[in-house]
């Protein structure tokens, strides 16, 4: 290499230095920056404002207007909304049919989310422990596939599934079980006028719904359970489940708590499945729509909003402490 | 290790077959009367086959008009929620400041809580409380507020597999902060905030409970699609759209998936699994 082809080098070298010192020193962008750079907290306020106004004042903000609403009451003969502070909205919530409600939605939201767990756990204990890297995430991506179609277009799908001349009892006729259907839905408490207008079907598609939000976290926490453990615990002398209870189920609960907090909330807060089957007897979120949008009482709409709050805050505290955020 | 991964049981196999199986066969039933000749019942199995719904749906204005205004909502949503989600991913890695606990709580609430919270919440403070007239702006609001925390987690649990390093070897070589976030921070986050922005739209695009309180007179997709589920006429239109719905958020999902997969935090954006595709012991503790 002959000394005349060095200098140039270097050049090329001390160029690059060059242009990059230009950009710093010019332009509004370096500008900011080296202001940013000198004032930290500067630069976290303004990375901070924008959601800390949308967050906390749009959001939280909202929250609290609809808490004053509560607080408010609908006038009986006018119509319109009294607003001077009172409780008598919180107090109409005692009253048989407004409380019948919300035991109903927790009753269905309990079931439905120990449906989830039973039927999740095979698939995810599957998953974390037999399938390979590759085979984990073409099944995790199936899980996910469902979750990310269209609610609205599953729950449709039962509804063509669950009808009088649909593929369940088509299925069912072939083997000649049909009127086993025309049984169940005779039941007291579950049944209904048909199928579709019972609350077993109303079940079986919550839990059809909400069941990946449940398979994803306890597939999660399941393959945190290292294989040493199992067999540790099987070389111990434990039964297969022996296992499972005492190893395998309290380290997979973070996971089950996780997933239930999405099956319950996502029960207490739905108004559009109970619209779509079951009976005529009202759930949560149904109120709360009825309430707010052909009543016109939005106070008691407020009041029944804030009762589904207060119940998942104390869900999620109870998560919390249990470990489930670590899971989500 | 040996006798526990040499296979799954006969039942297990079998069980998660079953539940796969339940998972899908909905999406089938979807797909199978799209095509069913009947126009107002949907007998099993359907008495014939033809493609007639397709430009029956292609037909209708109201369809496309609903369709419309579907991406325009989710386009503007996922594009600000991007925006506050990475900002705020930013704030709260690695600083400490008052209120950082409570604020990464906060973000999370939106999807945590029902979504009929958020609806209502909106609805009564906006249009009833400062007279904020309901319409496409009003579903936005509400939209982008459960889409912050998608793009905020996506952005966060890559923020933290990023080496701090990586900042400072910049900073070293005599880069600006300007320089930095352009040239070493932007590349390393384009996946994530490409992940977090599709499931962002796709949740978007998909959303009916928020919409129906935050929505004014023009219908979303979704809100179309429930509108005519109980009308007797013409019903495998509905499947038609669902179809195009369907395949509108899971193509993407899809490929974000695939795409994040490479950078292993393929995640529902959602908290649930958002964990599940990484290795074991990947993610440093903070």
């Amino acid at each position: 290499m002959g000394p005349d082809r060095a200098p140039p080098l270097l050049v090329v070298g001390y160029e690059h230095v060059a242009v990059t010192d230009r950009a710093r020193r010019g332009g509004p962008m370096a500008a900011i920056s080296t202001f940013f750079y000198r004032h930290p907290w500067a630069k976290l306020a303004a990375l901070l404002l924008p959601a800390v106004l949308w967050l906390i004042v749009l959001y939280l903000g909202s929250i609290g207007g609809l808490l004053i609403y509560s607080f408010w009451s609908l006038a009986e003969f006018t119509g319109l909304i009294d607003r001077t502070l009172t409780l008598s909205t919180y107090q109409s919530l005692l009253e048989p049919a407004n409380s019948d409600i919300v035991l109903r939605t927790l009753a269905m939201a309990a079931a439905v989310t120990i449906a989830c767990s039973i039927l999740a756990f095979p698939l995810a204990y599957y998953m974390a422990r037999y399938a390979t890297r590759r085979g984990r995430f073409v099944l995790y991506l199936a899980v996910l596939m469902p979750l990310w179609s269209s609610y609205l277009v599953r729950a449709l799908a039962w509804r063509q599934i669950l009808a009088r001349e649909g593929v369940l009892y088509w299925a069912l006729g072939k083997v000649g079980l049909d009127g086993v259907i025309d049984t169940l839905i005779t039941a007291p408490v579950v049944g209904g006028a048909s199928l579709i207008a019972s609350k077993i079907s109303l079940f079986i598609v919550f839990t059809y719904l909400w069941l990946p939000f449940m398979i994803l976290p306890v597939e999660a926490a399941l393959e945190r359970v290292p294989g040493s453990f199992l067999e540790a615990s099987s070389d111990l002398g434990a039964r297969p489940w022996l296992t499972f209870r005492r190893i395998v189920l309290p380290l997979a609960k973070p996971g089950l708590i996780a997933g239930s907090i999405f099956t319950f909330s996502l029960t207490l807060g739905d108004f559009i499945l109970p619209t779509m089957f079951g009976s005529s007897e009202f759930y949560l979120g149904q109120q709360v729509f009825t309430q707010i949008g052909v009543v016109g009482n939005t106070p008691l709409a407020a009041a029944f909003t804030f009762v589904a709050m207060a119940i998942m805050i104390v869900y999620l505290s109870i998560a919390r402490r249990a470990g489930a955020f670590e899971s989500l | 290790m040996s006798r526990a991964r040499a296979g799954a049981g006969l039942g297990l196999r079998v069980a998660s077959t079953l539940v796969m199986l339940f998972l899908y066969f909905p999406l089938a039933i979807i797909v199978v009367y799209a095509f069913t000749t009947q126009s107002s019942s949907f007998t099993f199995p359907p008495p014939g086959l033809t493609l007639d719904w397709f430009g029956v749906a292609f037909a209708r204005e109201d369809m496309w008009e609903a369709f419309r205004l579907s991406l325009l909502v989710a386009a503007i949503s996922t594009t600000v929620a991007i925006t506050l989600g990475s900002l705020l991913a930013g704030a709260v890695y690695r600083t400490r400041f008052f209120g950082r606990e409570a604020l990464t709580f906060i973000v999370l609430l939106p999807i945590a809580l029902p979504g009929i919270v958020t609806g209502i919440a909106l609805r009564s403070t906006l249009s009833g409380l400062f007279d904020v007239s309901p319409g496409t702006f009003t579903i936005v609001i509400g939209h982008t507020t459960f889409c912050i925390v998608i793009v905020f987690n996506n952005v966060v649990a890559r923020l933290r597999r990023l080496s701090p390093n990586v900042v400072e070897a910049s900073a070293d070589l005599g880069a600006s902060g300007w320089q930095t976030f352009r040239h070493v921070l932007m590349p390393n986050l384009a996946t994530a905030l490409l992940a977090g922005g599709v499931l962002a739209f796709a949740l978007s695009f998909d959303e009916i409970i928020v919409t129906t309180f935050t929505r004014g007179g023009d219908p979303t997709l979704p809100i179309w699609i429930f509108q005519k589920l109980f009308r007797p006429r013409n019903r495998p239109v509905t499947n038609v759209v669902a179809l195009i719905a369907v395949t509108v958020t899971i193509v993407p999902v899809l490929l974000a998936q695939m795409l994040a997969r490479s950078s292993d935090d393929a995640g529902t954006g959602m908290g649930a699994g958002a964990t599940s595709a990484r290795p074991r012991g990947a993610i440093p503790a903070e």
